[in-house]
């Protein structure tokens, strides 16, 4: 998130999309709901009548796979209209004219005829998020998990910068981060292309170049799976930005001289493979030994059923984690870990705050915290690691990754309540709002990106065959695959089933009653479930949650990734449903 | 912030210009006795317990009346005793008391009032209720409504309201038959409840209660485990279990709040199913090893792969579970070990 969660009430507007807080982030929901008792206008848009719906000023509920449409089509509405905030357009962006070019021809109609949103919706919601005083934008994987997530992002980055709300208080692009850590999970490295702090590992900055150039180099390959969506010619992103070369080859080479010489290893500057490439990508590339520690890829990975043939394919696998989960049945080898409960440490939330988490009982048994494991193991491998402490490698963190980290100490976070990064210096405050004043890269840019009605299920789309949109979604009463949540009854009690949400006029049209199971086929697998009738899902959209081991919605969704970010696209899926 | 300062009984105290008369008392220590009044919520007037006298104005309740410069406030007195004893008296005899079964007990602030007040038992007797008819609710899983013990104060329907927006309960019935319900008197669980338990948090009688309360023995700081809000919680523990986790008043994020996952879903921690001990796959099936025999062979068979299929032949995902410093140590192994292919859900 650029601003604080705090941030959220005050806020003039809000527009939530592609994220139901109310259930999966309540308490930011109370906060959104608050905001609204207290002014705030609230727009939705969203393929689904979430909960907030009822409270908000507008519903845009567009088809699953039409974002861009629809936020090139608010700016439209914005641009012709003179709502956008000029000085700051002036004085802190660049290429406003390039997206005013791409924009002019997103008229409400012809928005309004793809998304299936009424025309004078979008000119509502248009006007509602220009007008106030700040607007925030709230969104999470609704936005994001699509093969074109980073081009929704970027679309919806460029209302942001049109209406002058990215760098202000109550205002700003707030991502909601799904897990305790995801955050703190990217900031420390555990990505393939760059180490803590977002320093890159090799010279293609970003994965997803990387990846396309790969993708082109091989796309006359036989990949073996079939599903791999050709690089056709300029079909991605044509952005300015995206366009320019990135001279950063010095300085990967100096960063991974920094870490080689800290760490007293030679470092490899050859790209990681994304967790898509570890699976599904590229057989002859896949790994013949995978150390998965606290994931639980054979029910949250799309076409499930690939990563357990990766997983069975491979020569060993280690898992590591608190319950022997799905995943952990493929292992050879399972290490006990300690919960969070049993340990000391920071994550990192959504709002950017490194928090202290303390020990509060004893690992249970014989696990231990997953430090102390990899540092048992780092010492077989005959690396020189004596840390005694967590606090001793979270020193070690803020001096390698100065930028981030350097000034918070673990008795500045206790004391201070948490530090939100960037914070780099003892004496320095923490960021609660990210781009005061000036971006990160000195000027905003508009970046352009055109609808492209190909990246709803790239496997061949909604079909006479498939003529239904599955897309998935969590609930407020069991979280990801009730690994946790599995383990209170009371949990169980309130949710201990899949149902899937489905509209009365397709429960009509298909026959069927509510107790009756229904087969889910896509292009992918089969899948029995019961269903819940209901209108938080329109016509032709059916929704499904990833919590449950049986019906496993991921063996039918579509692992197809975004170009940019290596993010498979498993909100949208062509199905057909038929009555058991 | 602009000040005032106002006399209270005989001390002189300063006061933000926008508090009332109620706050103003509590936060310089002075008890004034209230039921009604909670610092999260607008101001309700309900219980008519915390009375005072304005020197020269007459009574009036605290927690609705603005400080103002120059006044001088009475919280003891005849006239005052009187009117709050009544009020008193009457909530209590409609109150089922059970004090030493209440999970309440000690914790309640109707039992600081009667305290604070004294009760005479004969002029209760006179107005006795006496049998616990109205049914009790627990068809929550994780708390209990009893309308016995309910004190009418209207810090649940207020939280829900205020708080998280909800709105699933609300005054019902007329006069003596008035008690809170949900939408047609449903059972809480069948209502638009998201089970947060916000309002049992507030309850300040034994009317809300989490069911199969144990109270902890000692609390311990922390951050709630699930969703990426960051929420600041203290788990309470007794022995080495984890019996109760609330939210941290003093977290900027959650002020407080939680939601029912992280109030609720601590049992993960304590279950039987948790991984006690490292387990080697032998002919299908797992058999526990020593931690020794599980490392060593983990690292034999990593040496074995690198050595035949290059550094590469390794990859690792890492967790948005674990802490940074681990998550930090994951990158760090397998880099050392000669791969860049670490990678986690957040790709997902």
């Amino acid at each position: 998130m650029t601003n604080p969660v705090s941030d959220v009430s005050g806020a003039g507007a809000i527009l939530v999309t592609g994220s139901n807080p109310t259930e999966n982030h309540p308490v930011i929901g109370y906060r959104i709901r608050e905001a609204v008792r207290t002014g705030a206008r609230l727009i939705v848009a969203d393929p689904r009548r979430i909960p907030l719906v009822d409270v908000a000023d507008v519903h845009l509920q567009f088809k699953p796979g039409t974002d861009i449409a629809l936020f090139n089509g608010l700016a439209h509405v914005i641009i012709k209209e003179e709502l956008e905030d000029k000085e700051y357009v002036e004085n802190r962006t660049q290429g406003f004219k390039y997206l005013k070019q791409i924009v002019a021809k997103y008229t409400p109609e012809y928005v309004s005829a793809i998304t299936g949103v009424p025309a004078k919706d979008i000119v509502t919601a248009a006007r509602l998020f220009a007008q106030a005083d700040s607007g925030a934008i709230v969104y999470c994987m609704g936005v994001t998990q699509h093969t074109c997530g980073t081009e929704n992002v970027v679309a919806l980055t460029n209302l942001s910068l049109l209406t002058g709300n990215l760098g202000k208080p109550h205002a700003g692009m707030n991502p909601l981060r799904g897990q305790n850590n995801v955050q703190g999970a990217c900031d420390m490295g555990c990505l393939p292309n760059v180490f803590s702090g977002y320093q890159p590992v090799h010279s293609d900055r970003d994965t997803g170049t990387y990846w396309r150039r790969l993708t082109k180099e091989r796309q006359l390959e036989q990949v073996g799976v079939g599903f791999i969506r050709p690089a056709s010619p300029g079909e991605t992103i044509t952005s300015i930005e995206f366009n320019q070369p990135v001279p950063v080859d010095s300085v990967s080479d100096t960063i991974r001289a920094k870490f080689s010489r800290a760490w007293g290893v030679e470092l490899s500057d050859v790209p990681g493979r994304t967790i898509a490439e570890m699976f599904h990508y590229f057989p002859h590339r896949r790994s013949r030994i995978m150390y998965i520690m606290g994931e639980n890829p054979v029910l949250t990975s799309p076409q499930a059923e690939l990563v357990r043939e990766a997983l069975e394919d491979m020569d060993f696998v280690v898992v590591q984690d608190i319950f022997l989960n799905e995943t952990a049945q493929y292992a050879d080898v399972v290490l006990p870990a300690a919960s969070f409960a049993e340990k000391e440490g920071t994550f990192i939330n959504t709002e950017r705050r490194v928090q202290r988490i303390h020990r509060a009982i004893k690992p249970r048994g014989n696990s231990r915290p997953d430090w102390e494991i990899l540092q048992e193991l780092a010492r077989r491998f005959g690396l020189n690691w004596n840390y005694s402490s967590p606090e001793d490698i979270w020193n070690e963190v803020r001096e390698l990754t100065p930028h981030y980290f350097l000034g918070m100490t673990y008795e500045r976070l206790e004391k201070e309540g948490g530090l939100q990064w960037p914070c780099p210096a003892i004496d320095h405050a923490g960021t609660p709002i990210l781009h005061k004043g000036k971006f990160a890269r000195g000027i905003g840019q508009f970046s352009t990106v055109e609808y492209r009605p190909q990246a709803a299920d790239t496997s061949g789309g909604v079909t006479e065959e498939y003529p239904f949109i599955l897309t998935t979604a969590r609930k407020l009463y069991q979280y990801h695959t009730r690994t946790m949540t599995g383990k209170t009854d009371g949990l169980n009690y309130l949710l201990d089933e899949e149902r899937m949400q489905i509209n009365p006029r397709d429960v009509q049209a298909l026959k069927l009653t509510p107790e009756d199971m229904v087969r889910v086929t896509s292009r992918r697998g089969s899948l029995e479930t019961k269903i819940e009738i209901t209108d938080c899902v329109p016509p032709g959209i059916v929704c499904m949650s990833f919590h449950f081991a049986e019906p496993r919605v991921n063996v039918i969704t579509d692992p197809a990734v975004c170009n940019m970010s290596v993010a498979s696209g498993v909100k949208v899926s062509a199905v057909r449903i038929e009555k058991i | 912030m602009d000040k005032v300062v106002l006399k209270l009984d005989d001390l002189e105290v300063m006061a933000n210009k926008e508090d009332t008369i109620l706050q103003a008392a509590l936060d310089h220590g002075i008890y004034i006795p209230h039921l009604c009044y909670h610092p999260d919520l607008k101001p309700f007037g309900g219980c008519r317990l915390c009375v005072v006298e304005i020197e020269g104005r007459g009574l009036t309740i605290s927690c609705k009346a603005p400080v103002e410069e120059g006044i001088a406030v009475r919280t003891e007195g005849p006239e005052i005793d009187k009117m709050r004893r009544v009020a008193a008296e009457l909530l209590i005899v409609n109150h089922y008391s059970e004090c030493l079964q209440c999970a309440r007990n000690t914790d309640c602030k109707l039992q600081d009032i009667a305290a604070y007040i004294g009760i005479e038992e004969g002029r209760l007797q006179r107005l006795k209720r006496t049998a616990r008819d109205l049914p009790l609710d627990d068809s929550n899983p994780f708390f209990i409504r009893d309308p016995n013990k309910c004190v009418l104060c209207g810090i649940c329907v207020r939280t829900c309201e205020e708080i998280n927006g909800v709105g699933a309960i609300d005054f019902a019935f007329r006069g003596l038959d008035t008690r809170i319900s949900t939408l047609k008197d449903k059972p809480i669980v069948e209502s638009r409840c998201e089970s947060c338990g916000e309002c049992v948090v507030r309850c300040p009688v034994g009317a809300l209660v989490p069911q199969n309360m144990r109270k902890p023995e000692r609390e311990v700081k922390s951050i709630c485990p699930y969703c990426g809000t960051g929420c600041g919680i203290y788990l309470g523990i007794r022995g080495d279990k984890i019996v109760s986790a609330r939210g941290d008043r003093d977290s900027v994020v959650n002020k407080g709040q939680l939601c029912v996952k992280g109030r609720f879903g601590y049992h993960f921690v304590n279950h039987p199913d948790r991984l006690t001990t490292p387990l080697i796959k032998r002919n299908g099936v797992f058999v526990e090893a020593t931690w020794d025999e599980a490392l060593d062979l983990v690292t034999a068979k990593f040496k074995e792969a690198q050595e035949k299929y290059g550094p590469e032949a390794l990859a690792g995902l890492s967790s948005a579970r674990v802490t940074n410093e681990e998550n930090y140590l994951f990158q760090k192994l397998l880099r050392s070990l000669g791969t860049n292919s670490v990678d986690h859900c957040a790709r997902l």
